[in-house]
């Protein structure tokens, strides 16, 4: 048992590592989710502005409203991110090394995934910090509340980005992947309005958006930031977490996946 | 982890291993078999199916005929066993140039399920054989290409393997690194007893009291030691053996 968490340890902390040395990735990865805060949110502000909804207990301004949804977001960049490292750690070869590891692979596929969540919430609790110093504070509690939130999306949107890099042959196939990823999930979600209101605009898209377990994901946090359990939310996350996890595990498999017709290198 | 344990068991036994990528036959009846302190050089052209024997053996892919066992223990079977007795050396450098050496090999360490102080102990003793002692907490980034796979073989040698796999390590390096690494491997090997298995198209990176491997189109074209090569491809030189073995008789008169 102590072998498992020594792995666990060294491959989190390789990734924190990393991540201390990527300075540039770090600063991109605030800089996104608040020029979104500071200009789309303050600018619309006005047009905007949302009416009482669960589980805010009052009117809010908009740039309350999208904080979870900015959250999410950078969650979801992360979890992209990693699968993209994952695709270049397979062209580069280090991803063999984590592989040739005695541990079980879906032992080693898991640390990988609490690695990479690890990192997105390091980045999300300092969003959060500027938020809160901007002047957008959620009960301390809340702060609290969201961790398990964090860690379970975090692991959604890691599986989903680990199942992808099993498709993804190359690297540059991958800007192609976040354009149909990452756009579509976080546009048609409830991350920059509620659902009732995307009803009023489209009502296929409000379809969409009731499906999208990104949406979910949001709503998750949202509630969990006011020191509430949105459980229908919390189920169909991690449903989708482990389904992604499962076909993610079987992509790397090495007698059934992707893994066994391709691995590049050498002859 | 390796004390104890039966040392008349193979390091490595290769039966009967074919391997075919989208239809097309890659590997076809391969068999090897390593002994403990045996340096064993895996010669063949550039795609003679080097790489591909190595992600077999190492389970990067797992859709083949035959058997492989490390140290006794089948592949598929017991896949934990056998991972845990054998250390790689990519082809391609796998090393984190922005981490130091240290934590380089410690997170190494930790996928073998060793704790940090035991990681940190065994990081220095084997940095220490292959001359790198003083360079624990210098960055990868800053370390020439021969120092980075000299890290990389202590990286490989970090959990005591009884096999270790080498796959065309000296691409890239200059001659005189290549040298070294050559002579060192060579050094550790008989030091250890750990079994090597050393992929090559290089000639002469063979040591005469090497063991020989020819691989060519898939298939082993003759193995064992240099002269029962030499015997059975009658050439009198490793490089001619090479040639005769790999060309067929009509190009080697070029």
């Amino acid at each position: 048992m102590n072998r498992y968490l020594h792995c666990l340890r060294g491959v989190v902390g390789r990734e924190l590592l990393r991540f201390l040395h990527q300075r540039t990735r770090f600063v991109a990865a605030l800089v996104r989710p608040l020029i979104w805060l500071f200009v789309f949110a303050a600018g619309f502000r006005m047009a905007l502005g949302v009416a009482m909804t669960d589980p805010y207990k009052t009117y809010i301004l908009y740039e309350v409203y999208i904080i979870p949804g900015l959250v999410g977001m950078i969650q979801l960049f992360n979890g992209m991110q990693s699968s993209l490292s994952m695709v270049y750690d397979r062209e580069m070869g280090s991803m063999r090394v984590l592989l040739v590891s005695p541990f079980p692979r879906w032992y080693l596929l898991i640390c990988k995934l609490l690695a990479g969540t690890m990192v997105s919430i390091v980045q999300v609790y300092v969003f959060l910090t500027i938020a809160w110093f901007y002047g957008i504070q959620a009960p301390v509690m809340g702060y609290l509340w969201i961790l398990p939130a964090l860690i379970v999306t975090g692991f959604m949107v890691g599986a989903l980005g680990m199942l992808l890099s099993t498709f993804v042959k190359q690297l540059e196939n991958f800007a192609g992947v976040m354009n149909f990823v990452i756009f579509p999930m976080f546009f048609l979600s409830s991350a920059l309005y509620p659902l009732w209101r995307i009803r009023e605009g489209s009502y296929l898209v409000y379809q969409i958006a009731a499906l999208n377990p990104f949406t979910y994901a949001v709503e998750m946090i949202r509630f969990a930031l006011y020191e509430q359990l949105n459980l229908e939310a919390v189920m169909i996350v991690v449903a989708t977490t482990l389904v992604l996890l499962a076909l993610a595990i079987l992509g790397y498999n090495p007698a059934r996946g992707m893994m066994a017709r391709k691995g590049g290198g050498g002859d | 982890m390796t004390l104890g344990e039966n040392t008349e068991v193979p390091a490595l036994e290769v039966e009967g291993l074919s391997f075919s990528y989208s239809g097309k036959p890659v590997l076809q009846e391969v068999g090897l078999r390593l002994e403990a302190g045996q340096f064993t050089v895996l010669l063949g052209p550039n795609g003679a199916g080097k790489t591909t024997l190595f992600s077999l053996i190492t389970r990067l892919y797992d859709r083949r005929v035959g058997s492989i066992h490390v140290g006794g223990y089948e592949l598929r079977r017991d896949a934990v066993a056998a991972h845990a007795r054998m250390g790689v050396v990519f082809q391609q450098p796998t090393l984190d140039l922005d981490l130091t050496v240290r934590q380089n090999l410690t997170y190494h360490a930790a996928l073998h399920g060793m704790g940090p102080r035991e990681a940190r102990r065994r990081a220095e003793e084997q940095l220490q054989r292959v001359g790198l002692g003083e360079s624990l907490k210098t960055r990868v980034r800053q370390l020439s290409g021969g120092q980075r796979r000299r890290v990389e073989i202590a990286r490989g040698l970090l959990h005591r393997p009884r096999l270790l796999l080498l796959d065309e390590p000296t691409v890239g390096l200059d001659i005189a690194a290549r040298r070294d690494l050559v002579e060192r491997v060579h050094r550790l090997c008989v030091e250890e007893g750990v079994a090597v298995l050393w992929a090559t198209h290089l000639i002469d990176e063979v040591y005469p009291e090497d063991r020989v491997v020819v691989l060519d189109a898939g298939r082993v074209r003759a193995s064992g030691s240099v002269s029962e090569v030499l015997a059975a491809s009658g050439a009198t030189s490793i490089g001619e053996a090479f040639d005769t073995l790999t060309l067929g008789p009509a190009e080697v008169t070029i």
